[in-house]
């Protein structure tokens, strides 16, 4: 028998893959958001994340916590990532690996030497629940910040520098003017690879002992409950703010430049 | 002077990052149970453990065996997709580029709590099955490689493919000899991508997995907040084995890399 196919069938697969196990579980999420246990139509689990005192607060510190993370991981990164690209060390490639390295090793064992090290340090480290979670936070998504950053100062083109350098800008101002509003898409990609994951995970709060819950401790309170609907709820805000996110940065990012896929 | 403060810069970066690791791994060799704690002998009781338990040597060889199954159902379905898009009109390209990037922009808490919700509730697929667990791995991986596949088939030459069914080769041949080893290097970084993803992955594994079954993400973070002390030391010991393999796969990788840079140098030049 011969076997006859066009090459553009040859995407069925993974076609059909997208429908069955991606479209379909945001779908049903969808459904069981606006449904309650019987299967009713209802909109009681809306106006219980949003009347909810503890859901709101819930959602704001997620939302302070995760920008705190970002902040600081930017204002680390930033740095490093330009010296890296920019100061033309002879191994470059090297010292970039360095820094990338730790992003290979589980999250959860350099989770758990941090946490051991801060023991150390600290004594009873739930007295420090915030501080202690935005350092986890950054510590474990670092890499994900200077990534991007390091691929963006790269590709700067070196000749507008020296332009500006020519026309008379010192060095503060050609970083003001120049490299700084260049590296935009750097900073946006490095912010979405840091701002949404440190909402989310609830792990590094969990293993550090921070017993205050974020948006993706509640799905995880609500699977341990069973509670399916609820849960679909917080799901589908978090899909909402994500969706915003994604909007607000897909205007300023460079679009081969994801950190995610850039690192191998 | 400039130059010292980015030294200077750069090794405070990295200390932040290495010292919990470096610190833990020097305790993983000595009997103390915490850091910090009284040392009377070095030992290497932790590795020991780590290798004998019978727990540990399940836990560790599923995460294994999981990255490695879903990767490659990942990596298959990734670049059948991808050279189909390739060759698709516009739209159904950019239809499936755009499903393709929702796994990738969602939280994986998101992702994992959905399939669950579907799977397991709706369809009432058992957890047993494992089914759930390797679907939830594929969704995580196959983006990533889908990803990483399409920019070499970008560089593709179209003639290439033009001159194979000229000289007789049937499509599927022209395909599979001529097409498909232009993309291995995408593929290979795709499958790379996809084992690592999934080694590291926490929020998938514990939405879909049997309730028996953990990888290093889950058992690493249960025994760590249940405060289980008798393994505390030998994941320190785990710690430290999956640092020391790291770096020697970068040290191998980037070996072979340079070494092809030199040779494509030297052929240039020759």
């Amino acid at each position: 028998m011969k076997l006859r196919f066009s090459r553009s069938q040859l995407c069925l697969p993974y076609a059909v893959f997208l429908i069955l196990f991606v479209i379909a579980p945001l779908i049903v999420i969808v459904y069981y958001a606006f449904t309650n246990g019987q299967g009713n139509f209802t909109f009681d689990n809306f106006v219980n994340f949003f009347s909810n005192g503890n859901t709101i607060g819930t959602l704001f510190y997620s939302l302070f916590l995760s920008l705190t993370t970002t902040v600081v991981c930017l204002i680390i990164a930033y740095p490093t990532a330009y010296i890296l690209a920019r100061s033309g060390f002879k191994k470059q490639y090297v010292l970039l690996m360095l820094f990338i390295l730790p992003m290979w090793i589980n999250f959860t064992l350099r989770i758990t030497a941090l946490k051991e090290v801060l023991t150390a340090i600290e004594g009873n480290i739930s007295l420090y629940p915030f501080l202690n979670s935005v350092i986890g936070m950054a510590y474990d998504f670092l890499p994900f910040m200077i990534l991007p950053l390091y691929t963006c100062f790269q590709k700067l083109d070196k000749s507008l520098l020296e332009a500006a350098a020519d026309l008379g800008a010192n060095k503060f101002s050609v970083f003001l003017h120049v490299t700084l509003p260049l590296s935009v898409p750097g900073i946006v990609s490095g912010i979405t690879m840091v701002l949404l994951p440190s909402m989310t995970n609830y792990v590094v709060l969990d293993m550090l002992y921070n017993s205050t819950y974020i948006m993706g401790s509640l799905i995880g309170s609500y699977f341990k409950a069973k509670d399916w609907n609820n849960g679909s709820m917080i799901s589908l805000v978090l899909l909402a703010i994500i969706f915003i996110v994604t909007l607000i940065t897909n205007k300023f990012s460079d679009k081969d430049n994801d950190a995610r896929r850039t690192i191998l | 002077m400039k130059k010292a403060f980015s030294c200077v810069w750069l090794a405070l970066v990295l200390l932040m990052m290495y010292v919990p690791i470096l610190i833990l791994a020097f305790y993983s060799f000595t009997d103390a149970n915490i850091v910090g704690g009284h040392i009377s002998s070095g030992s290497v009781a932790n590795y020991a453990t780590l290798f004998k338990n019978e727990e540990l040597r399940k836990m560790i060889g599923g995460t294994v065996a999981l990255a490695l199954g879903s990767a490659l159902i990942a990596t298959i379905l990734a670049t059948l997709g991808a050279i189909g898009a390739h060759y698709s009109k516009r739209t159904p390209k950019a239809i499936l580029d755009a499903a393709n990037q929702i796994p990738v922009v969602n939280a994986d808490v998101v992702t994992g709590f959905s399939i669950c919700v579907l799977l397991i509730i709706l369809l009432g697929i058992g957890k047993d099955t494992y089914v759930p667990l390797v679907i939830g791995h594929v969704v995580l991986c196959t983006p990533f490689v889908y990803l990483s596949i399409k920019p070499k088939l970008k560089q593709l030459d179209n003639n290439l493919y033009e001159a194979a069914l000229d000289l007789g080769a049937t499509p599927a041949q022209a395909l599979f000899k001529v097409v498909l080893p232009q993309l291995i290097p995408g593929i290979l970084s795709g499958f790379m991508l996809a084992v690592t993803l999934s080694l590291d992955d926490y929020f998938i594994t514990t939405y879909t997995k049997p309730s028996t079954f953990n990888t290093i993400s889950t058992y690493v973070e249960n025994a760590v907040r249940s405060g289980r002390t008798e393994v505390k030391t030998a994941l320190w010991a785990l710690s430290t084995v999956i640092f020391l393999l790291v770096v020697t796969i970068v040290v191998i990788m980037n070996v072979i890399s340079f070494r092809q840079k030199e040779k494509k140098r030297n052929e240039k030049t020759a």
